[in-house]
């Protein structure tokens, strides 16, 4: 099980034990002084941690998440970690967003398209220790490989691959294996595990950057 | 733009906030680097926690102003944009002949097309007549230049006009779609089947006053799930296309979001429709 940091806790919600973070709400979460219940069916980040895969976070860490969307995840990112940069490429989701990042000082919403990484390296720093990556469109190896450049040396990627993004007709085993595949360009990957029941469909992969 | 170095953060040189934003919009850098530090030392922040503090500001308002500009979708510059594309290629490409034929007269070896005409203007004219066909030679190149330019706008403009459509048809193509329906709302009110033949109006007329077949397709037919499939497959292609296409447009002027399911279920679509050809290659062989 993955060890958690300061800024994530196991916590007692409505008689049950589940991941928190330090706040204010974003999507009608339940929330318990302070702190707001991370909804691992409503976050594949979250399903990734309830799920017991070997990742290692820490408060304070610079963090890249791409796929923002409106903001479910990358808000209870934003409560523990340092600087995070989130983005997001539909305008109706970062409307939404917009009011996330404004109750987080340590949140940077860049509405630009994550497989064009040079329209934001202007803006995103080096050396970020996390890259979170759920966008869901074709060719999210390529996404990861081409965003590597933002992470530190063994700095961590977490991604969740969905299979019907890449091939609607194949099985989704034999595309994880080829999106898993595709990542070894830049990444060695260290843990991998299927997302069901709460995100069908779904690969959780840890990796770290070579 | 280009000509500025692609190595520095969004804050080089910029102090006014409206600058800031805009070079968080349209910046570029061929890397990253440790921006914090970079923009202490140079003297644009005091240090990290006031540097995140006038970033997160920018971030804000650069999306705030992106969102809001997308929301208020210009897709009419839109259309003016690519009928301007399309008018600068075909008259740069007019000019160009002209210029072939006039310039054959003066000069040896002198390639037809805009390469030819571009090649032409690079020439030291001698005498009056050189001069007026080595400036024609420049206006051309000009034109074409401008031409380009107007489809790099085009490509950046589109998506935010309508992601969907722009993700589904690409950029010009959407860009299209808009400019032969008259705006992305008269685009997301047509059926289907208006949208599978727009661009084709000449041969529907045709066909409705009795001459010629009916249309398959339009403009789409540009779009590699036509082009890309053999041509007895090709009218179940661009009536899939043009539906999911159809779809595309009505969530750009409604909603805005991105839907990645109605992108699959065109791949999804796209691969019965080829599987089916492929049956019939293996039939075939048997
Ligand atoms: C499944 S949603 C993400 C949900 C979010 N990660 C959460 O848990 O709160 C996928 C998002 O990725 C965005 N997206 C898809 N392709 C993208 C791209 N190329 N660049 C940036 N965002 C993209 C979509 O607009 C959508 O909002």
């Amino acid at each position: 099980m993955s060890d958690l940091p300061d800024g994530i806790q196991r916590r007692e919600f409505d008689g049950q034990t589940r991941l928190a973070t330090r706040g204010d709400p974003v999507y009608g979460e339940p929330t318990d002084g302070g702190w707001r219940c991370w909804d691992a069916g409503r976050s594949k980040l979250g399903a990734m941690l309830e799920g017991g895969m070997g990742i290692d976070l820490s408060s304070g860490e610079g963090v890249l998440y791409l796929g923002a969307a409106s903001g479910t995840t990358v808000s209870h990112v934003a409560d523990f970690a340092g600087p995070t940069y989130a983005v997001e490429f539909a305008p109706r989701p970062m409307a939404d967003l917009l009011d996330v990042a404004e109750a987080r000082n340590n949140l940077f919403p860049l509405l630009k398209d994550a497989r064009k990484p040079d329209t934001y390296s202007h803006v995103v720093e080096s050396d970020l220790d996390l890259l979170v990556q759920d966008v869901a469109t074709r060719g999210q190896a390529r996404v990861a490989v081409d965003n590597a450049r933002f992470l530190g040396d063994n700095g961590q990627l977490l991604l969740a691959i969905k299979a019907r993004s890449e091939d609607v007709t194949a099985d989704p085993e034999t595309v994880f294996d080829s999106v898993c595949a595709e990542l070894t360009e830049a990444y060695k990957i260290t843990d991998r595990q299927r997302l069901d029941p709460s995100h069908d469909d779904h690969l959780g992969v840890v990796a770290r950057k070579r | 733009m280009s000509d500025q170095s692609t190595d520095a953060g969004w804050f080089a040189g910029h102090t006014a906030d409206d600058d800031l934003r805009a070079a968080i919009r349209t910046g570029t850098a061929d890397a990253p680097t440790d921006w914090p530090t970079a923009a202490v030392n140079a003297g644009f922040a005091d240090d990290t926690d006031d540097y995140y503090a006038t970033l997160q500001e920018a971030t804000i308002e650069a999306a705030h102003d992106a969102v809001a500009e997308r929301q208020g979708a210009d897709d009419q510059q839109l259309l003016h944009a690519v009928r301007a594309m399309d008018d600068a290629t075909r008259t740069a490409n007019e000019l160009a002949e002209r210029c072939h034929k006039w310039a054959s007269t003066q000069f040896d070896d002198v390639d037809s097309g805009i390469d030819g005409a571009r090649d032409v203007a690079s020439r030291e004219p001698t005498d009056p007549v050189e001069e007026r066909v080595v400036s024609l030679a420049d206006r051309i190149d000009d034109l074409a230049a401008e031409a380009d330019e107007l489809r790099g706008f085009i490509k950046r403009l589109a998506p935010e006009v309508a992601l969907n459509l722009a993700e589904m048809a690409g950029p010009v193509l959407a860009a299209r779609l808009i400019s032969l329906a008259g705006g992305l709302d008269s685009l997301a009110k047509k059926p289907s089947g208006t949208v599978q033949v727009l661009g084709a109006e000449d041969a529907l007329f045709a066909h409705l006053a009795g001459r010629g077949s009916s249309p398959k397709h339009g403009i789409i037919y540009t779009h590699p799930a036509v082009s890309g499939t053999r041509p007895e497959d090709r009218g179940s292609a661009a009536r899939a296309l043009a539906g999911k296409l159809t779809i595309a447009a009505r969530i750009d002027h409604y909603s805005g979001d991105f839907r990645p399911e109605i992108h699959d279920e065109l791949d999804d679509r796209m691969a019965t429709i080829r599987a089916r050809a492929d049956d019939g290659d293996e039939e075939s062989e048997q």
